[in-house]
């Protein structure tokens, strides 16, 4: 069931720079810490500038008072002074050493998070964000947070490093495998906003973006039951093609032909594949290709960069995966474009396969009492 | 090899021509071994080879590194205009994600080639942009010696770089390397790329570097003329001395890293691996501990340069002296506290975050007392705004803004925003072009008299200079607004933010006006070769250092004649004013101004050796 408006499941809220509560420096300010953070750069900043125009003021004006008139001007013998050399060492000291102590308050108020912040998991691969609630629903390229209230997002990376990274937020943080990483925000305002991957990790680094709608209490406890997002009964080649760009196979696969990162799913059904063990592209194939990639490589890729899908993609979703491949091979059957009817219906619903979905109507995730923030924070 | 039996380079000279006891023509070092007139076509092209190929001199070897430097800038400055070339537009993606507009190299040759950019530039060029040219061609004749303490050595660090150098680019020919010039794991062990080629030609050119600085040392500790103490020592070199020591400390480690993650591939050892319990942020760690460092071995002998271009182009003594002397040795220990500053992101300790951001406002204080002293060495002094002046002055503007900014980024909180954005990618560019690239023109147009005996043109030398300012500013200035805005580096395209695409077309045609004004220096530095060209004076500039005024340009085999007696500081004008014969005029040494045809083929004492030798019995 879709409960998302439009304007909150849409486009980020920044759509141009220096507009939209930003500077020419800085994009708007949109968590609790950001006041802090952009307060020192902009001292740093205008520091800055005048340090500049002074020294490039004093070089001007030396090069044109003392320049050579003739071959044989002679300088005047200028002779060292303690003062002015002791100038220059002691001011910029105590400059730097206040920028220090600035940006080490402000890196302790955004390094420990609230005790009382919701957490959120956060799986990285390449490439793509998973994010997950505590109660199992899992997000896509896209998390929906309550506004007004500290969010934790406790990250790892499945392959390679990535880094979290909102600009609106000002939070950045390595996702490294096999440990965990810490990161939080608080957002006072309602809107969508853009994640980044600013560690290289690879081909699609630059396509390897999400989005974070921080949203109102009701919108956010309709996210933790699992009714926004697209989990509407769809038809299996739908539902396909849907993954292939949201979970990101377009980087590597085209449909098309195009060679790319990966074969391209173009005429592949029913294809040999000897030495697979099903020796050719039928649902079994695909499934093994993508829950366990590295069983089988397809000659001319030898690169390996295909992530494992297991634990990520379900049954029925690897089978519209399976189904939208035949459909761009042009062997799809009636079969694949049919909706599922009420009985499939209810396991699309029982999709999330760990506990604590005992009643959806009970947000599980949220300990703190919903009314107490939407008075402080909301707008 | 250099020969001692020379066939005389010219004809016997006329009978009216005498010359000076001590001062009969001889033969530079670009001339000989000349070989015997008799022999024709290939054997003498061959013996030319040979003659450079196997030379032990300093300033073959220096003028060798200066074409192989050169080579490398330019292959990285062409992959530099792809990279921005193909930022220009966002591109333009079909329903099926394919691209159908707006690029020029798909995703995985653009990795390769910004990674290729990276380390061609670092590796290649600027680690031995000044140390192996300027430093091999300049340092002996600045300390008054003939030769570095090694001359083989020597030798032989030309001919590892040279092979750590093609290790590397074969790495080209099998596709490349995809990591970024950082090589982070785990990426760069699974990537199916030719990391390992790439990390064995780094290790190796890292052999090259330590050869040169325990080269460099030695001289410098062993060699100095007599009268040259520490505190008369040009600042060039100190700041090499400087430099040599990093060199020497910290290159050992990039080297075992680059071990470690071949064997990591290779065999699997697990140190950087997670999935064999090996910790990938290890590595930055000691990928850092050696790269900060590098990051002084890059600009330290770049203050050096700055240092005698103020000096000889303002007349005047460099102002605080020992502050600047000094604060290179401080900087280059200091250097190796600082390496975490690359980490605050990565989730090193907050405590070892806060330590190293402390550490590295400390080091920002002596590269700004360099500032300040450079500037001041103009006051009172006697400004003359030529070709290198005006990259020196350029120098000061980008490196202030470079440091500046690198106060931006060594505070935590703000660090944070700005970390692996275009910011920090515009930062060091400031830094690392603005500061050792400019250094690195100004003292090629200056030193280029004394390379080559030639004078490059001067009008184009200006026009060059202003193209790289304007175009340098307008590229990377830009970078600064785009990466507190939010834009990473590294990426291929920029589908979420795509009103960043003016930002990024006006950097994409500042680069083009830099590319420009830099294809303007190579093409004045080929003009200036043809034999058309005036043979330049010994002291084109009036410098004050034994390189200008002890010997001519280009100079002798031996550099000198006599060992120089060394009777004052480097930036003593005044002792010029009253030595160079013509005290009462003022002139430190009579620029000469040679040329026509009967000069053109003989070497003429152009007078600044007169005094000076005079000095020297």
């Amino acid at each position: 069931m879709q409960t998302t408006p439009d304007s909150l499941a849409g486009a980020p809220t920044r759509q141009s720079f220096w507009t939209e509560g930003g500077s020419l420096w800085l994009p708007p300010q949109e968590s609790t810490t950001a006041h802090e953070i952009d307060g020192l750069f902009n001292f740093i900043l205008y520091a800055s500038i005048i340090l500049t125009i002074i020294v490039a003021a004093a070089m001007v004006y030396f090069v044109w008072k003392y320049r050579r008139q003739s071959h044989v001007d002679r300088p005047v013998d200028v002779h060292e002074s303690k003062w002015l050399e002791m100038s220059w060492i002691v001011v910029p000291t105590l400059l730097v050493l206040v920028v220090f102590f600035w940006g080490f308050r402000a890196y302790v108020g955004t390094a420990i998070p609230p005790s009382d912040a919701i957490t959120v998991n956060v799986k990285a691969q390449k490439w793509a964000w998973t994010f997950e609630y505590q109660n199992g629903i899992q997000g896509f390229g896209e998390i929906w947070v309550p506004v007004g209230t500290p969010v934790r997002l406790e990250m790892t990376s499945q392959d390679v490093l990535h880094s979290f990274y909102v600009p609106e937020f000002r939070i950045k943080h390595d996702v490294i495998p096999n440990r965990y990483a810490y990161v939080w925000f608080e957002a006072p305002r309602v809107g969508t906003y853009q994640v980044l991957c600013t560690e290289y990790c690879g081909t699609a680094h630059s396509n390897m973006g999400a989005l974070i709608h921080v949203v109102d209490r009701d919108t956010y406890y309709a996210a933790l039951r699992g009714e926004i997002g697209n989990n509407e009964p769809q038809a299996p080649v739908d539902l396909g093609e849907q993954l292939y760009t949201q979970r990101n196979c377009n980087t590597c696969h085209s449909v098309d032909g195009t060679a790319g990162v990966g074969p391209s799913w173009q005429n592949i059904w029913g294809q040999p594949r000897p030495g697979s063990e099903s020796g050719v592209v039928d649902d079994a194939y695909i499934a093994e290709a993508i829950l366990y990639p590295q069983a089988y490589i397809v000659p001319g890729y030898e690169n390996g960069n295909m992530p494992s899908y297991d634990g990520q993609l379900n049954e029925e979703q690897v089978a519209g995966l399976a189904a939208y491949i035949r459909e761009v091979s042009g062997a799809a059957t009636e079969a694949d474009r049919v909706v599922p009817t009420g009985d499939e219906e209810a396991s699309v619903d029982a999709q999330p396969p760990e506990g604590g979905m005992g009643d959806p109507g009970t947000p599980v995730a949220d300990p703190v009492d919903p009314s107490d923030r939407d008075a402080v924070r909301s707008e | 090899m250099a020969t001692l039996t020379q066939t005389p380079q010219t004809a016997p000279a006329p009978a009216a021509r005498a010359y000076p006891v001590g001062h009969e023509p001889v033969h530079n070092y670009l001339r000989e071994p000349r070989p015997a007139d008799d022999v024709r076509g290939l054997a003498r092209a061959w013996a030319w080879v040979k003659s450079w190929a196997l030379s032990v001199d300093h300033k073959r070897i220096g003028i060798m590194y200066l074409v192989a430097v050169s080579v490398f800038f330019t292959v990285a400055g062409l992959l530099a205009l792809g990279i921005r070339t193909e930022l220009f537009f966002v591109n333009q993606y079909s329903d099926t994600g394919a691209v159908i507009g707006g690029n020029i190299m798909g995703p995985d040759t653009y990795n390769r080639v910004f990674t290729m950019h990276g380390l061609i530039m670092v590796f290649l060029f600027i680690i031995p942009s000044i140390p192996a040219t300027m430093g091999n061609f300049l340092l002996p004749i600045m300390v008054g010696a003939k030769d570095v303490a090694f001359p083989r050595l020597n030798l032989l660090s030309l001919y590892v770089y040279a092979a750590g150098a093609s290790i590397a680019l074969w790495s080209i020919t099998t596709g490349g390397v995809d990591t970024g010039w950082t090589f982070y794991t785990p990426y760069s062990k699974e990537t199916g790329t030719a990391v390992i080629a790439m990390a064995l030609g780094a290790f190796v050119m890292g052999f090259s570097s330590i050869l040169t600085g325990l080269n460099f040392i030695v001289t410098i500790h062993k060699m100095r003329a007599p009268g040259m103490t520490w505190n008369r020592m040009p600042l060039f070199l100190w700041s090499i001395y400087a430099t040599s020591i990093v060199q020497i400390l910290a290159t050992p480690v990039i080297g075992i890293t680059m071990v470690l993650l071949v064997m990591e591939r290779v065999m699997g050892i697990g140190i950087f691996d997670p999935a064999l319990g090996g910790d990938p942020v290890l590595f930055q760690h000691f990928f850092w501990f050696y790269s900060h460092p590098a990051v002084y071995i890059m600009i330290l002998p770049a203050f050096g340069v700055i240092s005698e271009l103020m000096g000889t182009f303002s007349r005047q003594r460099v102002y605080g002296y020992r502050a600047v002397a000094l604060s290179s040795v401080a900087i280059a220990l200091l250097g190796f506290l600082v390496w975490g500053h690359h980490m605050f992101t990565s989730g090193q300790s907050p405590v070892s975050s806060v330590v190293f951001s402390l550490i590295t406002f400390l080091i920002g204080i002596p590269s700004g007392i360099k500032i300040f002293n450079w500037v001041w060495t103009m006051y009172k002094g006697s400004v003359w705004l030529k070709t290198p002046m005006l990259y020196a002055l350029t120098f000061l503007f980008l490196f202030t803004i470079g440091g500046v900014t690198g106060i931006m980024v060594g505070a935590l909180a703000v660090d944070i925003h700005l970390h692996d954005t275009y910011f920090v990618v515009a930062h060091f560019h400031y830094v690392m072009m603005g500061g050792t690239v400019m250094a690195f023109l100004g003292g090629i147009h200056y030193w280029w008299p004394k390379m080559t005996g030639r004078l490059y043109n001067e009008t184009l030398g200006k026009i060059s200079a202003l193209l790289v300012f304007l175009g340098f500013n307008m590229t990377f200035f830009i970078q600064f607004v785009m990466g507190s805005q939010g834009m990473p580096r590294r990426y291929y395209d920029y589908p979420d933010m795509p009103w960043l695409e003016p930002l990024h077309q006006a950097s994409t045609i500042g680069s083009y006006v830099l590319g420009l004004g830099l294809l303007v220096v190579l093409v004045n530095g080929m003009l200036s070769l043809r034999k058309k060209t005036p043979r330049a004076p010994g002291n084109p500039w009036g410098g004050a250092t034994l390189e200008w005024t002890h010997t001519t340009s280009p100079p002798d085999h031996h550099n000198f004649h006599h060992t120089p007696l060394v009777t004052h500081g480097p930036y003593d004008y005044e002792v010029l004013f009253q030595t160079s014969g013509d005290s009462q005029r003022g002139a430190p040494v009579p620029i000469v101004e040679v040329g026509g045809p009967q000069e053109m083929d003989q070497e003429i004492d152009d007078g600044t050796r007169q005094p000076d030798s005079a000095a020297d019995m």
